[in-house]
C-alpha cells in the first residue's frame, strides 16, 4: 500500500518533469492564502533545485519503502505512514515558496523520523535521536529568530519579495541571519563541528530511518544554504562564507579519517556522509557554477549511494548477525550478487570515473580548488582516504577468512535484488550521463550566482 | 445560570453539561450586538464573547473528562458541578468587566471555589497542604490586588475601567497613587496566572489538587486571568503603557526562566506541567509586550491551543495513573508512562501530540500560538525577548520528551488502561483540534 503512494508519487514526479521547461520556475507553481493577516500564503513551486530533490525524494522514498518487505514490523501501517509523511514534509521543504512554510515542513520532517526511530530503533535509539531532535531543534530556532526578522522588515513571508528588498537590509543584519541560518543547516547537514549527534543517531535508529535522515534529511541543509542564505544574506556569504568553507573541508578530512578507524559498519558509513556533506557545502559557498552544480549533482548521487550502502550493511546484518568489521569476512563466496552490488555502489561513492559520484565530485573539488587553491588541495586528499575505508570496508567483508564456518550466507533476492539493480544501474546511468541532471540545474544556478556577483 | 439540582444524583451530570452548552450559546445572542450591562457594571461585545466561549467550552471539556466522579472516595459530585459552575461565572466577569468592584468580585468568587476544588480529596494530606497554601497565598494576592483597587479609586474618584484621563494635569504625588495602584493591581493578577516570581503555590497546588481541578485551573482559570490582565492594560492603562511595559517585561523574563529550568528536573508529571504553565505565562505575558493591537488575537489563540493541549495530557494522566496506585493514591510520576506506546497506542498518540503542541513542534497548534507570539514582539523590534524565548523553548523541548521517551521505552509495565467512552472522546477531539489548528492556523484567527 506505502509502495502503491509513494510508486503513484514516482509518476506523478514523471508527469512533472515532463512539464519543466528549464529556466522557467513558475511552470509549476501552486499558491493559496494561508494566513491572510500575516500575509504568509501556501506556495508551492518547482525550479531547477527544487525540481531535482523532489525527484530524488520520490525516487528514494520507494526505494526505501521496498527495502523493508522483507522484515515483518509490528504495527506496520503506522511505520509505513510515517515513512510516508516525511516524504510529504520533505516535498515541502523543497517546494516551498513562504519561509515559514519552509520552517514548517523543515521542522516536521524531523517528526516522523523521530517516532520512527524510537519505536523502531535499537536498545539506545531513544537517548540518540533525543539528542539528535534537540540539536536540530535549537538550531532551526536559531533560523525561526532569522525568519521572523526578515519578515517583519519586508512584511511578507514570499521568498521571491524578500530577495527583491533584501538590499536595504544594513551589512550587521546579514551577517546575523548569516550566523543564524548557517546553525541551523550545518546542524541539519551535519557539517564540522556540529555533527556530535550524528554517528549514534545513525547506527541506533532502523535502516528505513537511517535511510532517510542520510539520503533525504541531511540533503534539507544543503538546500537550506542554496534557498535561504545565499539570496538572504549576500554579504554574510562574502564575509564569512570561506569560514563555513573551510568547516566544509575541514569536516571533509576529519570525516575520512575517523571512519578510516571505524569497525562498526553504521558508525562508518555515517562517518563517510559527514565527510561528503562537508564537501556539498564547501562547493555550494565556493561562489563558482562548477561548485554549485556539482553540489546539486552529488546531492542526488549521495543520497542515491548513502541508501544503497545502508540497505548492502543491513543485509549483512540480518545475514550474519554482525556490525563489526573485524569478525565479517569471506561473504563473497556465499552471496557473490550481493558483493557485485556492493562493488558498483561503492564505487560510485569513492568516485570512481563512469560512476555518479565521480562527477559530482570533480565538480566540487573543482569548484572549491578555483576559489581557494590550497583548500582544494586539502580537500583533494579525502579521495584517498575515502578509497582507503571504502575499499577496506569491502575486502575486510566480502573476501578474506570466511567467518563461521559451516554457516551460509543467503544471496539477495526477491525485493532486494530490485532495490539494489536500480540503485546499481543509477549509479552507472547518472555517471555516464550526467549532462540530464546538470541540465536541469544549471539555469537556477547561473540565476543565483549572477545575483550573488551583483552584490 | 446554573446550580439548582441536587436530588438525583444521575442527573447531575448531563444537566450542568447541557446547561453550559446552553449558556455557551446563549452567549452569541449578543454577537455583534455589544453594550454595557447591570449599570455599567458588565461590557459585553464580541472579544468577550469568544473569551467567555472558549471559557465555558474548556470547563465542558474539562468536566467530561471526569466521568461523574465515579472514582472518588467520599465524593460529592454536585458539589464539585456547582463549585465548578460558580467558578464560572467568576471567569465571566474577569472577562467581561467594565467596573473594578466586578473584576475583584469575579476573582473571589472563582478563587474560594478553587480553594475548596483543591482540598476536595479529603483524605489527602497533600490536597490539605495545597489548599491551605493557595488559601493563604490567594487571599493575600487579592489583599494586593483590592489595595491597588483602592490606590486607583484614590486617583481617579471612579471605579470604571474607562476613567483614567487627564495625565497631563496630575502632580507627580497624583501620579504615584496611579503607579502603585498599577503595580498592586498586576500584582494580583499575575498571582492568579502563576507568573514568576508569584508562581509559588503553583507546583504545589498542581500536584496536590485532584488531577481533574488541576486540568481546571490550568485552562480555564489561566484563560481569564490573562483576559482579565489584557483588559485592564489595554484599556485603563494604555496611557501609561512606558510604565507598566517594565513590570511585564520582567515578569516575562522571569517566567519564562524560572518555569523552563526548573522544570526540567521535575520527576512528578503534574509538577513538570506546573512548572510548564509557568512558563507559557511568561510566552501569554510577551503577547502583552508586543503589538497592543494584535494582543488580544493572540492570547485567545495562545489560550486555545494551551487548553486543547493541557487537557489532552491530564486526560492521559488521569486515565493511565488510575490504574497503578502508590499508597492508595494514583501514582503520577513521569515513569508512569513507561511502555505506554506498546498496547495504548491511542493514548500515547494524544500525549505524545498534546507535549509536541506545547513545546511548539510545527504541525501542531502550539506552533503557530508561539509564531504569533513571535512576530508580534518582533514586529516592535524587541529581539532580545525573542532570542530569551527561542533558548527557553529549545529548553522545554527536553522536558516535554521525557514523558515521549518514557512512553516508547522497551521495558513495559503497564497493563492495559480502560478508558471510558467520553474521556476517549474528549481526548481524540482535543487532538483533532491541535492538530487541526496546526495546519489552518487561519480558522481561528479569523475570527478578529
Amino acid at each position: 500500500m506505502a509502495l502503491a503512494f509513494s510508486g503513484l508519487n514516482l509518476v506523478l514526479f514523471g508527469y512533472a518533469l515532463s512539464v519543466f521547461k528549464s529556466g522557467d520556475g513558475s511552470t509549476l507553481a501552486f499558491s493559496a492564502p494561508w494566513l491572510p493577516d500575516f500575509s504568509l500564503s501556501l506556495s508551492f513551486a518547482l525550479d531547477g533545485f527544487s525540481l531535482l530533490l523532489v525527484g530524488l525524494t520520490c525516487l528514494l522514498i520507494p526505494l526505501i519503502v521496498l527495502s523493508t518487505f522483507k522484515i515483518k514490523y509490528e504495527n506496520a501501517s503506522l511505520f509505513y505512514g510515517l515513512i510516508l509523511l516525511t516524504q510529504v514534509a520533505l516535498i515541502g521543504v523543497f517546494m516551498a515558496q513562504d519561509i515559514f512554510l519552509f520552517y514548517f515542513f523543515f521542522e516536521a520532517a524531523l517528526v516522523p523520523v523521530y517516532f520512527l526511530s524510537i519505536k523502531w530503533g535499537g536498545r539506545n535509539a531513544a537517548k540518540a535521536v533525543f539528542k539528535m531532535f534537540v540539536y536540530t531543534v535549537l538550531g532551526s530556532l536559531f533560523m525561526l529568530v532569522g525568519l521572523v526578522y526578515l519578515y517583519t522588515k519586508a512584511q511578507t513571508g514570499n521568498m521571491q519579495a524578500i530577495v527583491d528588498s533584501i538590499e536595504f537590509l544594513p551589512a550587521t543584519a546579514q551577517y546575523l541571519l548569516f550566523a543564524g541560518f548557517v546553525l541551523a543547516f550545518a546542524i541539519k547537514m551535519p557539517l564540522f563541528p556540529f555533527h556530535t549527534w550524528q554517528a549514534n543517531a545513525y547506527s541506533e535508529s532502523p535502516t528505513a530511518a537511517t535511510m532517510l535522515l542520510g539520503g533525504l534529511l541531511s540533503k534539507m541543509g544543503v538546500y537550506g544554504i542554496i534557498r535561504l542564505v545565499l539570496p538572504f544574506s549576500p554579504m554574510g556569504v562574502k564575509e564569512y562564507g570561506l569560514l563555513v568553507l573551510t568547516l566544509g573541508v575541514v569536516g571533509l578530512i576529519y570525516g575520512s579519517i575517523v571512519a578510516v578507524k571505524q569497525s562498526n559498519l553504521k558508525r562508518l558509513l555515517a562517518y563517510s556522509s559527514f565527510a561528503h556533506m562537508g564537501l556539498m557545502a564547501a562547493g555550494v559557498l565556493s561562489g563558482t557554477l562548477e561548485g554549485m552544480q556539482g553540489a546539486m549533482f552529488q546531492m542526488m548521487a549521495h543520497g542515491i549511494n548513502t541508501v544503497g550502502l545502508f540497505f548492502v550493511v543491513k543485509i549483512i546484518f540480518e545475514r550474519t548477525g554482525v556490525r563489526s568489521l573485524e569478525s565479517l569476512g569471506g561473504l563473497s563466496q556465499d552471496a557473490p550478487r550481493l558483493s557485485i552490488y556492493f562493488m558498483i555502489i561503492l564505487l560510485g561513492s569513492v568516485a570512481l570515473p563512469l560512476t555518479n559520484g565521480f562527477v559530482g565530485e570533480f565538480l566540487l573539488l573543482k569548484g572549491v580548488f578555483d576559489s581557494h587553491t590550497l583548500l582544494g588541495v586539502i580537500a583533494g586528499i579525502s579521495i584517498i582516504l575515502g578509497a582507503v575505508y571504502m575499499l577496506r570496508l569491502f575486502q575486510k567483508s566480502m573476501f578474506g577468512e570466511k567467518q563461521n564456518e559451516g554457516q551460509t550466507i543467503r544471496d539477495v533476492s526477491g525485493s532486494e535484488s530490485v532495490v539494489l539493480l536500480v540503485i546499481s544501474a543509477l549509479v552507472l546511468i547518472m555517471g555516464v550521463f550526467p549532462n540530464y541532471i546538470l541540465k536541469i540545474s544549471e539555469p537556477a544556478s547561473l540565476q543565483l550566482l549572477e545575483y550573488l556577483t551583483q552584490i | 445560570m446554573f446550580l439548582g439540582f441536587s436530588e438525583n444524583k444521575k442527573l447531575v451530570f448531563p444537566l450542568s453539561i447541557f446547561f453550559m452548552v446552553l449558556a455557551l450559546g446563549l452567549g452569541f445572542v449578543d454577537w455583534n450586538a455589544p453594550g454595557f450591562y447591570f449599570n455599567n457594571m458588565i461590557e459585553v461585545n464580541n472579544e468577550s464573547i469568544v473569551f467567555s466561549s472558549i471559557v465555558i467550552s474548556s470547563a465542558i471539556l474539562v468536566l467530561m473528562l471526569s466521568e461523574g466522579f465515579k472514582d472518588f472516595e467520599f465524593a460529592q459530585p454536585a458539589e464539585y458541578y456547582a463549585l465548578i459552575q460558580l467558578s464560572l461565572v467568576g471567569t465571566i466577569m474577569m472577562i467581561s468587566y467594565e467596573n473594578l468592584i466586578m473584576l475583584f468580585l469575579g476573582i473571589e468568587i472563582l478563587s474560594v471555589a478553587l480553594y475548596v476544588l483543591t482540598g476536595s480529596d479529603k483524605r489527602n494530606i497533600r490536597g490539605n497542604e495545597a489548599a491551605i497554601k493557595y488559601f493563604l497565598m490567594g487571599a493575600f494576592a487579592t489583599g494586593i490586588l483590592l489595595f491597588g483597587i483602592a490606590m486607583f479609586y484614590g486617583s481617579q474618584g471612579s471605579f470604571d475601567i474607562h476613567a483614567l484621563s487627564g495625565l497631563e494635569e496630575r502632580n507627580t504625588e497624583e501620579l504615584g497613587f496611579l503607579w502603585i495602584g498599577c503595580t498592586f493591581m498586576l500584582i494580583g493578577l499575575t498571582f492568579k496566572v502563576s507568573a514568576a516570581p508569584f508562581h509559588f503555590w503553583a507546583p504545589d497546588v498542581y500536584e496536590g489538587a485532584p488531577t481533574i481541578f488541576t486540568a481546571f485551573m490550568a485552562t480555564v482559570v489561566k484563560t481569564a486571568g490573562f483576559v482579565a490582565i489584557y483588559r485592564i492594560l489595554s484599556i485603563t492603562f494604555q496611557d501609561i503603557s512606558a510604565f507598566w511595559w517594565i513590570i511585564i517585561a520582567i515578569l516575562t523574563c522571569l517566567s519564562l526562566i524560572i518555569g523552563n529550568v526548573t522544570a526540567v528536573k521535575q520527576d512528578s508529571f503534574k509538577r513538570m506541567m506546573a512548572y510548564s504553565s509557568i512558563s507559557h505565562a511568561g510566552f501569554m505575558l510577551m503577547a502583552l509586550l508586543g503589538d497592543m493591537e494584535k494582543a488580544s488575537g493572540t492570547i485567545m489563540f495562545y489560550s486555545v491551543a494551551y487548553t486543547l493541549a493541557t487537557v489532552a495530557g491530564f486526560g492521559v494522566l488521569m486515565a493511565v495513573s488510575k490504574h497503578r496506585l502508590e499508597n492508595g493514591r494514583p501514582y503520577e510520576k513521569i515513569d508512569l508512562f513507561t511502555g505506554l506506546a506498546k498496547d495504548n497506542g491511542l493514548l500515547t498518540g494524544v500525549l505524545v501530540i498534546s507535549l509536541l503542541s506545547l513545546s511548539g513542534i510545527p504541525l501542531t497548534a502550539g506552533f503557530w500560538g508561539k509564531f504569533f507570539v513571535f512576530s508580534g514582539v518582533a514586529a516592535k523590534g524587541f529581539y532580545a525577548f525573542l532570542i530569551l524565548a527561542i533558548l527557553m523553548s529549545a529548553i522545554s523541548i527536553y522536558y516535554y520528551f521525557k514523558p515521549i521517551s518514557y512512553c516508547f521505552s522497551k521495558a513495559g509495565t503497564l497493563s492495559k488502561v480502560h478508558l471510558h467512552g467520553s474521556t476517549k472522546l474528549i481526548l481524540v477531539l482535543c487532538t483533532i483540534g491541535t492538530i487541526l489548528l496546526g495546519i489552518f492556523p487561519n480558522v481561528l484567527r479569523s475570527i478578529f
